[in-house]
């Protein structure tokens, strides 16, 4: 018993240093996945982020049709300069939802004035709470939802103009 | 000239680690005995050359010597001199010359101060010690040459994170590495011992000031990075569980049971292998961080380089020296004798049960650093947080922090139950009202460990002057106050922890210059932005004033822009309290000429960092008090004569 117990901390060691030495030769792999992909939609309901818009629910995403569903706040400068994207998106024949993350009405009106407002519906997420669900840790962040409801990709960041044929691709692989 | 001769010292002071290396190798176990006579010499020239080198690349950092690649890549001739010189330790080959450093300055040290140790087992040591910083020195030489030039030589240098310009950086590191790589010699001493198999009490006493002296300047290190990130990433907090704290904690939990079995061992003679494991395990946990660390295989805000080649260097250093020890400890303790035995109830099973505790806290954490890359190696990714650590090494600390108060009140060797709990029986009592008191107060707006927390932290500060209780103060030892002061250092820090979590108010606002806002009993007027120009910088500085019942303050939190790198930082204005500290952090301008403002009254946060230099002043004291009875003893001893 004592011999093996001599022997035991030389045996985690080399345990460990088999761990370290797969980990440095693992190729470095900085691109989020999300766990959630695949999965579908958590289940929400949220009231009406915008004067002149409906609010949303998780229900109204299973629509058939794959659509982009839209996290962003109107205090949040990524968000605007995403915008122009987001009408391009539009233009091609996309259906976009939001939810505005911690935001006023107010806020939110003044925010779509500015920067022009391609969005169908918006809910507005004052506590984080769905966000948090989505498992989304900023804004913006665009998932792509598939006809059934299901999460299909998760982009991290606002979308450059170079991403939106990828969010293109992206709509047609989840048809 | 000089970046060459920085490089002729380094590579002189390698070739002297392997000649102290090969010749207390043949004097101990060939035919030559006499060889060891050089071994001293050999180990305090390392030492002084190592010193060399590092001035030398001081010096070029002073002058901006742009010739001189680490210079052009981590300094700025606008910069000002007290972070030129702080660069030079802010960067990997820097840094890893300031660890030889401390190495071969370490191994000087044991070759002259050493004394009280067995001739062989000093050899030993000395030969240890050389074989360690071998490994570093061809790390160093061949694969992060500090010393490398550059041609041509850029105009200027690319600056310096601006997150490490501050004052912290000039004196945080180099106290954290003095404590970490002076764990070297704690582990040289194991494995000197282990190849004599002199394990027992004369070698521990031998021991013990090493790592005491280790052990105090990694607690301020720790205590100074702590409030480093407190007060510089403005995040308002103090410990964030980030991989590289916890590389230096690691290190700091096996070095503080190993301060209490190397005691038990010299006191006692028990524990013999548990404290030898000790002094690998602390020397291994400041290598095993230097490697998560510097490898890059852990992402953390800290990340330095990120080289694979660097890595693989450091991880194959790690297998042999600490696959080494280990191997040999698995070969030689079973040689040793099982040191004296000892009752249940006695001072040692509380020291046991401390290290025991400590041992755990320490596999928690490192579990938690490694767990992002044992799920990595099965294909999923995970990152562990706060809150892991909080809930898992919490209610320990506070268990250890209980056996912590009850074990000086403990004789050694045997006790009795029953007077134990007498001399328990006011802390408990002190415990029991203080509870009643704090939940009468606070009971449901606070969580449970930060309740548990106050309680403690009352509880223990109280236990922790009862070793003093009927004693004559001014015949009592230094080392008994060490021993108190740095205890009641431990529940200082805890009740600033705990207060600091239950109590701290956070307010963010957006305030337009004018406003007034109130938060905690404190009344802030928003006076102004104004612009600000530094020595490499500029700012956006808000001027507010401040008051809470009486004189008003000015305060300025600042919002700084550094053009080389092109980098923000926030610099948050810190009012300190008798009762708590004002932490306020200009954010960034949101529409309509409003502020984003970060305002947290943190009621005795500043406790946790007072703790942690009582903690060390402790340390220092019976690192004092063993020595000065050292030095009486032989006085006297000659007198005597």
């Amino acid at each position: 018993m004592r011999k093996l117990l001599i022997w035991l901390p030389l045996a985690l060691f080399l345990g460990f240093i088999a761990l370290f030495s797969s980990g440095l030769f693992q190729p470095d792999d900085r691109i989020i996945h999300s766990r959630l992909v695949g999965q579908p939609l958590p289940a929400f309901t949220l009231p009406a982020a915008a004067s002149d818009r409906p609010p949303l629910a998780s229900s109204q995403l299973a629509s058939g049709q794959p659509r982009l569903l839209n996290i962003f706040a109107s205090w949040c400068v990524p968000c605007a300069a995403e915008a122009p994207q987001l009408d391009a998106l539009k233009a091609a024949g996309v259906q976009i939802d939001a939810i505005a993350i911690r935001d006023a009405r107010p806020d939110v009106d003044a925010f779509l004035k500015r920067n022009g407002n391609p969005y169908a519906r918006i809910g507005l997420d004052a506590r984080s709470e769905v966000q948090i669900a989505l498992g989304s840790s900023g804004v913006p962040e665009t998932f792509v939802i598939d006809g059934k409801g299901r999460i299909a990709y998760q982009h991290v960041g606002e979308i450059r103009a170079d991403d939106v044929p990828m969010i293109l691709d992206r709509l047609r692989a989840a048809q | 000239m000089i970046a060459e001769t920085g490089l002729a010292a380094l590579w002189l002071a390698a070739s002297l680690a392997l000649l102290q290396l090969v010749l207390a190798f043949i004097g101990l176990k060939g035919s030559k005995p006499d060889l060891l006579a050089a071994v001293r010499p050999a180990a305090v020239a390392q030492g002084v050359l190592t010193a060399i080198a590092f001035a030398l690349l001081i010096t070029l950092f002073m002058r901006s010597d742009m010739s001189v690649l680490l210079v052009a890549t981590n300094s700025h001739s606008a910069k000002p001199w007290l972070y030129k010189f702080a660069g030079t330790w802010g960067n990997h080959e820097g840094s890893m010359l300031l660890w030889v450093t401390v190495m071969g300055v370490a191994g000087a040290a044991v070759a002259l101060f050493e004394r009280a140790l067995r001739r062989d087992t000093h050899m030993a040591t000395l030969g240890g010690q050389a074989a360690i910083s071998l490994g570093f020195y061809a790390f160093l030489l061949f694969s992060s040459n500090p010393f490398a030039r550059i041609d041509p030589a850029p105009a200027d240098g690319q600056g310096l994170n601006p997150l490490l310009q501050d004052p912290g950086l000039a004196f945080h590191p180099p106290t954290l590495y003095l404590g970490y790589v002076g764990l070297s010699v704690a582990f040289s001493f194991a494995i000197g011992a282990l190849l004599t198999r002199q394990v027992d009490a004369s070698f521990a006493r031998a021991m013990r000031p090493w790592v005491l002296g280790a052990w105090v300047l990694l607690t301020l290190g720790i205590t100074a990075g702590s409030y480093w990130a407190y007060y510089e990433l403005g995040w308002g907090g103090w410990w964030f569980w980030d991989p590289v704290e916890n590389a230096s904690l690691m290190p700091w939990l096996a070095a503080t049971a190993l301060l209490h079995s190397v005691t038990v061992l010299a006191t006692r003679d028990a524990l013999r292998a548990w404290t030898v494991m000790l002094a690998v395990v602390a020397f291994s946990m400041s290598m095993v961080g230097t490697f998560l660390v510097r490898s890059g295989i852990l992402t953390s805000v800290h990340a330095f380089a990120v080289d694979p080649t660097r890595g693989s260097f450091i991880l194959g250093l790690l297998a042999l020296y600490i696959g080494g020890a280990l191997a040999l400890f698995g070969w030689r303790i079973g040689a040793v004798r099982e040191g004296a035995p000892f009752e249940l109830v006695s001072r040692e099973t509380m020291l046991v049960i401390n290290n025991l505790l400590l041992t755990v806290i320490l596999g928690l954490v490192l579990i938690g650093t490694l767990y992002p890359l044992m799920t990595e190696a099965f294909g999923h990714k995970v990152s562990v947080g706060a809150p892991y650590f909080d809930r898992i090494a919490g209610p320990i600390a506070l268990a250890l922090m209980i056996a912590m108060a009850a074990g000086p009140l403990v004789r050694w060797r045997r006790d009795q139950a029953r007077v134990v709990g007498k001399r328990l029986l006011i802390p408990f009592g002190i415990a029991l009202l203080l509870s009643s008191l704090v939940s009468a107060l606070v009971w449901g707006r606070i969580g449970i460990l930060p309740f548990l927390g106050l309680v403690i932290a009352g509880s223990v500060a109280v236990a922790s002057l009862a070793p003093l209780w009927k004693r004559n103060l001014r015949r009592t030892p230094l080392f008994t106050y060490g021993m108190v002061i740095a205890h009641l250092g431990c529940a200082v820090s805890l009740g600033g922890m705990a207060s600091d979590s239950a109590f701290t108010v956070e307010k963010l606002v957006a305030a337009r210059p004018g406003d007034m806002i109130e938060t905690a009993g404190w009344q802030l007027r928003f006076l102004q932005i104004q612009p600000l120009a530094g020595d490499n910088w500029t700012a956006l500085q808000a001027d507010m004033e401040v008051r809470r019942n009486g004189a008003t303050v000015t305060i300025h939190p600042q919002s700084r822009f550094f053009a080389s790198p092109p980098t923000s930082t926030s610099e948050a204005a810190l009012l300190t309290r008798w009762d708590g500290q004002l932490y306020v952090v200009l954010g960034e301008e949101v529409e309509g000429g409003r502020w984003q403002l970060r305002i947290w009254w943190k009621p005795f946060v500043t406790l946790i960092w007072l703790g942690g230099i009582m903690i060390a002043l402790g340390g220092a004291l019976a690192l004092l008090g063993r020595e000065r009875r050292g030095w009486l003893m032989k006085w006297r001893a000659r007198a005597a004569a």
